[in-house]
């Protein structure tokens, strides 16, 4: 008998007609096997989770058809309080986030040792034996100075394992894991996996894992159940959907993955400099008024190189100074030391006046493309604010703004609506539309296409280059996805800590990378034996 | 956190110099000659010299200022002008009555409005919440003394329940101290109830959407335990400023209440000695009132410490 079988599931907007959000779903999950819910923002697989749960936001969706058995008992028949009485016990969650999941203000170990008072009549002392238990099962150091701690006292890695100890005490069923390593920094996602992987062969739990990053699906799967905008699309053994999908969506889906292996070089189009950093140093912190600060060393002697035409990458894991970089070049931050040329001019040391001519010749699109945009201000207004501050008159800027929306791909008669009627994607080519209307020489991506789903990525990206072949910018992009990296970019620079550890052509870095920090990100890089585009392995 | 604390100690010293000054050139540059109202209608312009002289009016401000700072530092405030008490006894002696029905006041709507907000956030959009809304909306919009005076003619004229004016000490007589302070701290409160009521709704509904509340659910915690102990202290911090805040502006704006329930408290005392341009006793006041200020701010920040443990200095 299957640990999980979901049967015919719909859930819409809790609204007299609301629509439905996931309509006649099924989904069976065997004991000890991992089953990954694969789909795009939108595809109703989180929904499914929580509504499996009990945990659909009250007032605004609801089940209005189906079963949901967890070992053949139909959840969606159940008491508040008997429902509440399975959580923990039989069923588990964890979730995307593991600094906004865990509670801020309680220490780690209480917030585990809560889940045994509510669901055993254990005593302290059992329950901290349990406690610990649990945490020396999730591989973490120190358990008991670990258990003392609070959350922002841990690192991610850390936090999701509190996490995971916290869903698994009870030794449950099934464990859904919402996306569970999405936030993490590759090489801890991996340790995160394999953690799961781990305990899960241990305890024979049922796992559903519900993830975007077909990456990861390649890598822990048994089956795949795909998902788009509410229906259940298809499902099948792992290879079979990745090798063979049958159906289109899936096929799209894969297509748009981007490979691990670099593009082919581009010829050299330009010898002039966009951009030249040289022994760049940012120091954070240090003391002010009656305080004495810890200080960072965020960037240390970091010296790059960009032509005009060209896409320079920096990559790297979360702290190793990949934002702080882009943030000194921009000027949005002031570096402690080193240079910074645009086109020629040292623009180090300028002061705010000084600087004020060469705003313009750099901009900047950033990661969050909901939060990115004034939400006050119409998509023309966003976008003609810049060159008329550098003087073009109104009827000329709006004039380009609407030539700039048509090259970025908006639809006619988008220029007067504002930003929150526009989907993610579109916004980004909106934020991608406002930062070329200043005529930059030197766009900064900082993590311009993380927040987006797979085949908006794969539009956006194909814009910047189509953008950059027409005007000849230069673009630095800063990720720390190395598929991404690897598809668009000319040359990486791979950062650890605020130094530049590797620096060359992507075909070298990425296709041969010679220092052991590369080495390990790409082996820990989800799914880097499979090439998704093609339907196959990699060829060795 | 001891150094923490010692270090907020230190840093107020600058403040309260920086109100120093500001106290004594403030005064010093108001229009009004306290030596012509010292001496009268009839006073010769030989007599007003006399006293300006024996006050030290006539110095150059500097000398005034480093003086005056010198005498403070020594406990010296000075004497009224009008009265020729000390100032600190004539401000010690009306402080206690403000300070307590402040206290009272706060006490009482942290009472009533935490558990108001608490019920509105958790039964959001029910009727509720909706009479609590209500409830916090009259609170702000009727003047204080609108509400002073009806609940006089409610509590003391019509049902005789109350005495209608007046201060008694709670070291002399607690039932007719508690009897007396009822109502102006009930007046008082309105305003804070319903401030602090909908500071605590709002604060509770952000903290219910966040992620934690949700894994609390989902270890199958019961709806009261994620209510108390996962919601709510995480949504104490912006509601302790509220209280704080409240705190001290109670004690520098009771002008109205006091005036309303004939209480010999600070407000009083500022109204008197403004018309009567007693410098002295108004600078004991501001320094007074911007001293509670600091403190309850030292008190606030700490509280955060305490509550949060993430904000650590």
């Amino acid at each position: 008998m299957p640990v999980l079988d979901i049967r015919n599931l719909t859930v819409a907007i809790d609204a007299k007609d609301g629509a439905s959000v996931v309509r006649d779903i099924s989904i069976s999950i065997e004991p000890g096997e991992t089953v990954c819910l694969v789909g795009e923002s939108g595809s109703g697989k989180s929904v499914s989770s929580l509504a499996t749960m009990g945990l659909l936001p009250k007032g605004a969706l609801k089940v209005t058809g189906g079963e949901i058995l967890l070992d053949g008992e139909d959840m969606l028949k159940l008491s508040p309080a008997e429902l509440r009485d399975r959580r923990a016990t039989r069923m588990s969650m964890i979730f995307q986030e593991p600094m906004t999941a865990l509670n801020p203000v309680i220490k780690v170990g209480d917030q585990i040792a809560e889940v045994l008072e509510a669901h055993t009549k254990l005593s302290n002392a059992e329950s901290h034996a349990r406690v610990m238990g649990i945490l020396d099962q999730v591989g973490l150091p120190d358990i008991e100075r670990v258990a003392r701690s609070y959350p922002h006292q841990l690192s991610g890695g850390q936090r999701q394992r509190i996490m995971i100890a916290m869903a698994l005490i009870l030794e449950p069923r099934l464990l859904i894991a919402d996306e569970p390593t999405t936030a993490l920094d590759v090489t801890t996602q991996l340790q995160i996996l394999r953690l799961i992987k781990d305990l899960q062969q241990k305890h024979g739990t049922a796992v559903l894992f519900i993830t975007h990053d077909m990456g990861v699906v390649a890598e822990i799967a048994d089956r795949v159940y795909v998902m788009n905008r509410g229906d259940m699309v298809e499902t099948g053994k792992v290879m079979d959907i990745l090798a063979a999908p049958k159906m289109d969506y899936t096929r799209r889906l894969l297509s748009s993955v981007p490979s691990l292996v670099p593009r082919p070089p581009r010829p050299v189009a330009s010898e002039r400099l966009a951009l030249q950093v040289s022994e760049l140093d940012k120091i954070y912190g240090g003391g002010g008024f009656l305080s004495k600060a810890a200080t960072t060393h965020a960037a240390k002697a970091v010296s790059l190189e960009l032509k005009a035409g060209r896409t320079l990458g920096i990559v790297g894991e979360s702290g190793s100074g990949k934002s702080t970089v882009a943030r000194c070049v921009m000027r949005l931050i002031d570096p402690s030391a080193g240079g910074i040329r645009v086109g020629g001019q040292e623009i180090a040391d300028l002061t705010p006046r000084g600087l004020h001519p060469f705003r313009k010749r750099l901009q900047m699109v950033f990661q969050d493309p909901y939060r990115s945009l004034n939400p006050r201000l119409s998509i023309e207004e966003s976008i003609i604010e810049g060159p008329m501050n550098y003087g073009m008159p109104r009827a000329e800027a709006v004039a380009k703004a609407a030539e700039l929306l048509d090259l970025v791909g908006m639809p006619a008669g988008s220029a007067k609506r504002y930003p929150h009627m526009f989907s993610g994607g579109q916004r980004q080519r909106i934020a991608i539309a406002r930062a070329l209307a200043m005529e930059p020489e030197l766009l900064v991506a900082d993590e311009a296409v993380s927040a987006l789903d797979v085949s908006v990525q794969a539009q956006v990206l194909d814009l910047l280059t189509e953008i950059q072949e027409r005007t000849r910018i230069a673009i630095l992009f800063i990720t720390h996805d190395l598929r991404v990296a690897a598809q668009i970019c000319d040359e990486v620079a791979v950062m650890k800590r605020g130094e530049v550890v590797e620096y060359g052509p992507t075909a070298a870095v990425l296709g041969a990378p010679r220092h052991d920090y590369t080495k390990s990100l790409l082996a820990a890089a989800p799914g880097r034996d499979w090439d998704f585009p093609n339907f196959r392995p990699v060829a060795a | 956190m001891p150094v923490y604390f010692l270090r907020r100690v230190l840093a107020a010293i600058p403040v309260m110099l920086v109100v120093a000054v500001f106290v004594f050139l403030l005064l010093r540059l108001t229009p009004g000659d306290p030596a012509a109202v010292l001496a009268g209608d009839m006073a010769t312009p030989e007599q007003l010299e006399q006293i300006r002289a024996s006050l030290g009016l006539n110095d150059p401000l500097y000398v005034q200022f480093l003086r005056w700072m010198g005498d403070l530092l020594r406990g010296d405030f000075g004497t009224s002008l009008i009265s020729n008490q000390p100032v600190l006894d004539l401000v010690a002696d009306r402080m206690w009555p403000t300070i307590w029905i402040a206290l009272i006041t706060i006490t009482l709507s942290v009472i009533v409005a935490v558990p108001m907000g608490v019920v509105a956030a958790w039964k959001h959009r029910s009727w509720i919440d909706h009479l609590v809304m209500t409830f916090s909306v009259l609170g702000f919009s009727i003047p204080v003394f609108v509400i002073g005076y009806l609940l006089i003619k409610l509590f003391a004229l019509d049902l005789g329940l109350l005495p209608v004016q007046g201060y008694v000490a709670p070291s002399e007589d607690l039932p007719g101290f508690a009897a007396r302070a009822v109502l102006p701290a009930l007046t008082l409160a309105s305003i804070y109830i319903a401030l602090i009521a909908r500071m605590t709704r709002a604060s509770l509904l952000d903290v219910l959407g966040e992620d934690y509340v949700r894994t609390a659910r989902a270890k199958g915690l019961a709806e009261r335990r994620v209510l108390f102990r996962h919601a709510l202290r995480n949504a104490a911090v912006p509601v302790m400023t509220v209280i704080g805040t409240g705190f001290a502006l109670l004690i520098s704006g009771v002008v109205v209440t006091e005036s309303v329930y004939n209480i010999p408290g600070l407000g009083r005392l500022t109204v008197d000695s403004i018309f009567a341009r007693d410098y002295p006793v108004i600078q004991a006041l501001i320094l007074l009132t911007s001293g509670i200020y600091v403190l309850v701010n030292l008190a606030i920040d700490l509280s955060y410490s305490f509550l949060d443990p993430r904000i650590r200095y």
